[in-house]
């Protein structure tokens, strides 16, 4: 489905991402680890193409895609749920999902739309009010109901868990597994580095813009480098290096 | 009490111009956060292009008006690609795009200066028919009549795109995050462009009916109806298409009052501008708030 190789990011002298590689099969879910800085974001960002990439090249099923803008990337299906939600707080819910359909065929989106409400009956509860006067929690079911508004064939989400409650941070890893169960493509960010394995087919671990390590999520999740880095530090603070691949 | 329910009337009529005007100024300071300060030279170039198009090339001003206000739309596609999009990614954008917006406005003045001449002129007699209606000692012109509907029937639509239709919904998107925005697929560049035709041709709209409404238009008509732009949209709240609105009745009402009771002209702006102070103490972000744009 994705193939990157050789991404370069940079902003202003400062270099983001260098000479990064992955690909997600079609169907797979994959994660992307790695400490607070250390390039996940920006990596997300250049598949968007909302950051200026200066090497390397992006194929989406085959074609390159390195020098799409980014509505073209979301009408060729790369749809990102951005770190923080970024809803639209002054729209109503149902304008953030309409938009999320933004590329979509205007007839297709009052389905659509059904279908968001009735996985997540709270979005039809809310329709009409502001995304900004949701919680946190659901927030992040709009965001990421807008997500699957555009009809992704590449969802990538970035750090959906962060700052929610033990509660909605586990429905929101029950999401991810429904949506793999039906044959969604995601490219997974997260801080909560044993969860997103246990979702995962395949996993990259990213440090200073590098992948540092990479393999099968079981393996990742048995790898006492790993286990070293992210268990019992608790995300962020972890940043003893991890060296060879 | 005649007087003054004349000098309401007259209020009303010259504050739907203001209003007009602001609306334009406020789309795009609420999309961009940016003040697009050739607003006024584009408001001149409307009236004058409306002005040639009746006098020179001799359309009845039914056809002129929407001719000239595609025009002036379309300097304000000029301005967006000329004045403000390759400054957009430098930190000092803001700052950036406030000077090269008023170097355009130079530009644009010089342009009509050269190309209609220094001179006031005014429509031909005639353009609008003189109908007049004489209601308990209040008169009223056809002319005002038409622009008052022509001033709300820009705001309804204006409010109704923003409110419902798809690419009203991009700018609003726009207006809140444009990270957000590129993410969604909206094509952000492209949305921008189409505020600044937007804004710009409701400009162009105002400078033809603030020409026909006070028969005199000169390449530097402008210059008073740009600050008062500036304060109704500080008036109305930055960003807020129905604060603009307001506030351009309450500025038009505001002078004409103070013309009527003071019995001279000389206090009309320092009232109008004090009046501003005074609703800013009251109400520092402005009578409608910041950034309705986004809940339109
Ligand atoms: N807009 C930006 N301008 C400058 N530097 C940035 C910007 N965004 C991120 N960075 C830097 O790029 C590096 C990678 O950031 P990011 O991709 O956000 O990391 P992660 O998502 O893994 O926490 C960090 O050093 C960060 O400070
Ligand atoms: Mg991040």
């Amino acid at each position: 489905m994705l193939e990157v190789s050789g991404l370069c990011v940079s902003y202003g002298s400062v270099e983001a991402v260098r000479d990064l590689s992955l690909k997600v099969a079609a169907g797979s879910v994959v994660s992307l680890i790695g400490p607070n800085g250390a390039g996940k974001t920006t990596t997300l960002n250049a598949l968007s193409g909302v950051v200026p990439v200066h090497g390397g090249r992006i194929m989406l099923e085959g074609r390159d895609i390195t020098r799409l803008s980014s509505h073209q990337r979301v009408a060729a299906g790369v749809v990102q749920v951005p770190e923080g939600r970024l809803v639209l707080a002054g729209m109503s819910v149902r304008e953030n999902l309409e938009l999320g359909a933004y590329c979509r065929p205007r007839q297709d989106i009052p389905a659509d739309i059904a279908r968001m409400e009735e996985r997540f009956p709270v979005l039809g509860q809310r329709r009409e009010g502001l995304a900004g006067s949701l919680s946190g929690g659901e927030q992040q079911m709009l965001a990421m109901a807008r997500g699957l508004m555009a009809h992704p064939k590449l969802l990538l989400l970035d750090e959906p868990s962060l700052g929610l409650a033990p509660l909605v941070v586990k429905m929101i890893f029950d999401l991810v597994l429904e949506l793999k169960s039906q044959g969604q493509t995601i490219l997974l960010v997260e801080q909560n580095v044993f969860q997103s394995l246990a979702v995962s087919d395949y996993a990259y671990v990213i440090e200073n813009g590098s992948i540092v390590l990479e393999g099968p999520a079981a393996k990742l999740a048995a790898d006492p480098a790993v286990a070293r880095a992210y268990l019992g530090q608790a995300g962020p603070s972890a940043s003893a290096p991890i060296t060879g691949r | 009490m005649n007087v003054l329910g004349q000098q309401l009337v007259n209020g009303l009529f010259i504050g739907g111009v203001y209003a007009l005007f602001a609306v334009g100024y406020t789309l795009v300071f609420g999309v961009l956060d940016i003040l697009n300060l050739a607003h006024a030279a584009v408001f001149t170039l409307g009236g004058l292009m409306a002005l040639w198009l009746v006098q020179n090339a001799g359309l009845t001003i039914w056809t002129a008006f929407p001719l000239a206000v595609l025009f002036a739309g379309l300097l304000g596609l000029v301005l967006d690609q000329v004045a403000f999009k390759p400054l957009r990614r430098r930190p000092d954008t803001y700052f950036s795009g406030l000077i090269s917006s008023i170097a355009m406005a130079i530009i644009f003045e010089s342009l009509a200066m050269g190309v209609f001449g220094a001179h006031n002129s005014r429509f031909p007699a005639g353009t609008v028919p003189v109908v007049i209606w004489r209601l308990g000692g209040i008169t009223i012109t056809l002319l005002q009549v038409e622009i008052l509907a022509a001033v709300v029937l820009m705001m309804v639509a204006l409010t109704q795109l923003l409110k419902r239709a798809r690419v009203g919904k991009a700018i609003r998107a726009v207006a809140e995050n444009q990270h957000a925005a590129r993410l969604l697929g909206i094509n952000v560049d492209g949305i921008i462009a189409f505020t600044f035709f937007l804004s710009s041709a409701l400009g162009g709209a105002a400078g033809i009916l603030f020409g026909l409404y006070f028969d005199a238009l000169s390449p530097d008509m402008g210059r008073p109806i740009e600050l008062k732009g500036l304060a109704v949209i500080v008036l109305g709240g930055m960003g807020s298409v129905p604060g603009a609105i307001l506030g351009g009745l309450a500025f038009g009402l505001s002078e004409v009052l103070t013309v009527a009771i003071s019995g001279t002209s000389n206090l009309r702006d320092a009232v109008a501008f004090t009046l501003l102070f005074g609703i800013m103490l009251v109400r520092p972000s402005g009578l409608l708030g910041r950034g309705r744009l986004r809940e339109a």
